[in-house]
C-alpha cells in the first residue's frame, strides 16, 4: 500500500507543479496587460455583424451518436488491457473467450455501419 | 519526507523547464523548417538566426489585452486554456526519458498517458462552450468528436503493442524492443498510431476544429493575449507529448539503433530527443504537404478504415503470438 502511495507522490507532486505553472503565465497575462474593456470590445466575434442569438443552442445529433459510440468503443479498449497483459496465463481459452466478445461487439459495429451511423454527408 | 518531497520537485522541474522552452522553441522550428520547404527564409531578424523570436513573442503575448467577452462565462473562459495547458504537462511525470529516468515510474505508465490525453478533449470542449460564439461552439464540437473518434483507434493500437510487451509500464515497454524496434514487425500500426496521432492533436491535414477560412479558428476565436497564448503553447505540448509516445511505443525509446560500439557512445536521453525531434520534424513536413481534409472524410478514415483495420491487426497479433509461442511471461 505504501508503496503504491510513493509511487504516486511524484505524479503528486508533478501535477502541483505544472499546475503552479500555468496558473502564473496565464495571472502574469493578466497583470502585465493592460485591460481598457468597452461594450464594444467585447461583443462576440461574428465577422462583423451582430450575433443573431444564443450561441448555445441546438446542435447537430451526429455529434452525439459519435460520442455515444466512442464511450462503447472505449470500453472495449478497457477490457483489452488486462486480457493483453495476461494472454500467456490465460491461453489459447482466454484467447476464445475474448473473440466470443469481440463477435459481439463487431456485430453491433457491423449493425452501426449499415444503419449509416458513421456517415457523415 | 520533505526532503524527499524537495527532490522530487527539483526532478519535476528538471523536466518541466527543459519542456516549457522546448514548446517555445517548436513554434520556432516550425516557422523555420516550412519556410525552408517553402523556399524562403523563416524568422531570422529577432537574434542569430531568428532563435530569439520564441521570446519575443512571449513578451508580446503576455503584455497584451486579456478580452473576455460580455457574454462569456468568466471563469471558464479562462479555466479552459490553463485546463489543456497543464493537461499537456501533467503527462510529462511518467514518459522515461532513459532506462529508469523518468520522475514518476508507475506501473500503469501507458494508462496514465491515455487517460490524460483523454481529459484533454475538456479543454475544447469547456472553451468553445464558454465562449458563446457560433463559431468557437461549432469549433469545439468538431475537435471533441474528432479527437474521441482517433483516441479508439490510438488505444487499440496501444493494446497491439501492450500484446508484445505484457507489461503496462513505459519502461517495460521500451525495454522489450531491444530486439527489435516494434515500428518493422508492426509497421502498418505505426502509420495508423502516427496519422491518429496527428488527428488527436488537430495537426494538419485534420485541422478542422480551427478551420481558419470557414471557422475562423475555431474553438479559440475569442481569445487574446496568454490565454490564446495556453492553447497554442498546449497544442504544441500535446505535439511533442505524441512524439514521445510514438518514440517508446514504436521506435525504441531511448535505446539505439544498433546495439554495438559506436552507437551505445551516445547516451539514451540523446537517442530519445533525437527521435521525438524527427517525429515532430514529420509532423511539420505533413502540414506543409496535405491539404485539408473533409470532416466526412475525417470520420470515414477514423471510423471506416482505422478502427477495423487495428481491431483486426490486435486480434492476428494476439493470435499469432499465442500460435508460436512467442508471448511475453507477463510480470507476476
Amino acid at each position: 500500500m505504501t508503496s503504491t502511495i510513493d509511487a504516486y507522490l511524484p505524479v503528486l507532486i508533478f501535477g502541483v507543479l505544472a499546475v503552479v505553472i500555468a496558473g502564473a503565465m496565464l495571472g502574469a497575462s493578466l497583470v502585465c496587460g493592460q485591460q481598457k474593456p468597452y461594450a464594444e470590445k467585447l461583443t462576440a466575434y461574428e465577422c462583423g455583424f451582430e450575433a443573431f442569438d444564443d450561441a448555445r443552442r441546438r446542435f447537430d445529433v451526429r455529434f452525439y451518436l459519435v460520442s455515444i459510440l466512442f464511450i462503447i468503443f472505449d470500453l472495449e479498449v478497457a477490457f483489452l488491457f488486462p486480457w493483453a497483459i495476461s494472454l500467456s496465463r490465460i491461453g489459447l481459452l482466454g484467447f476464445l473467450s475474448m473473440m466470443g466478445f469481440l463477435g459481439v461487439l463487431g456485430i453491433g459495429f457491423l449493425y452501426e455501419w449499415r444503419k449509416g451511423a458513421l456517415d457523415w454527408d | 519526507m520533505i526532503g524527499q518531497i524537495i527532490l522530487i520537485a527539483l526532478e519535476a522541474l528538471a523536466v518541466l523547464v527543459p519542456l516549457l522552452i522546448a514548446v517555445a522553441y517548436l513554434t520556432l522550428m516550425e516557422r523555420k523548417v516550412m519556410a525552408a520547404m517553402q523556399l524562403r527564409r523563416g524568422p531570422n531578424v529577432n537574434g542569430i538566426f531568428g532563435l530569439l523570436q520564441a521570446f519575443a513573442d512571449a513578451i508580446k503575448m503576455i503584455t497584451k489585452e486579456t478580452i473576455i467577452p460580455a457574454g462569456a462565462n468568466r471563469f471558464l473562459f479562462l479555466f479552459a486554456p490553463f485546463l489543456t495547458f497543464s493537461l499537456a504537462m501533467l503527462a510529462w511525470a511518467v514518459i522515461p526519458t532513459g532506462s529508469g529516468l523518468a520522475v514518476a515510474n508507475i506501473n500503469v505508465g501507458i494508462l496514465y498517458l491515455l487517460a490524460i490525453s483523454s481529459l484533454g478533449v475538456y479543454g475544447t470542449l469547456i472553451a468553445g462552450w464558454a465562449s458563446n460564439s457560433k463559431y468557437a461552439f461549432l469549433g469545439s464540437l468538431r475537435a471533441a468528436a474528432q479527437m474521441v473518434s482517433y483516441e479508439v483507434s490510438i488505444g487499440l493500437v496501444i493494446v497491439s503493442v501492450l500484446l508484445a510487451v505484457g507489461s503496462l509500464n513505459l519502461n517495460d515497454i521500451v525495454l522489450a524492443q531491444q530486439h527489435i524496434w516494434f515500428c518493422v514487425p508492426m509497421f502498418p500500426m505505426f502509420i495508423v498510431f502516427f496519422i491518429s496521432a496527428l488527428a488527436e492533436t488537430g495537426r494538419a491535414p485534420f485541422d478542422l476544429p480551427e478551420g481558419e477560412s470557414e471557422l475562423v479558428a475555431g474553438f479559440f476565436v475569442e481569445y487574446s493575449s496568454l490565454s490564446f497564448g495556453l492553447f497554442f503553447l498546449g497544442e504544441y505540448a500535446n505535439m511533442i507529448l505524441m512524439s514521445g509516445m510514438v518514440s517508446i511505443l514504436f521506435l525504441g525509446g531511448w535505446l539505439p539503433p544498433l546495439g554495438i560500439a559506436p552507437f551505445t557512445w551516445v547516451p539514451g536521453p540523446l537517442w530519445f530527443i533525437a527521435k521525438i525531434l524527427f517525429c515532430l520534424f514529420v509532423f511539420i513536413w505533413t502540414r506543409a504537404t496535405f491539404p485539408r481534409f473533409r470532416y466526412d472524410q475525417l470520420m470515414r478514415l477514423g471510423w471506416k478504415i482505422f478502427l477495423p483495420m487495428s481491431l483486426l491487426w490486435m486480434i492476428a497479433t494476439a493470435g499469432f503470438l499465442l500460435a508460436t509461442g512467442m508471448l511475453p511471461q507477463g510480470a507476476s
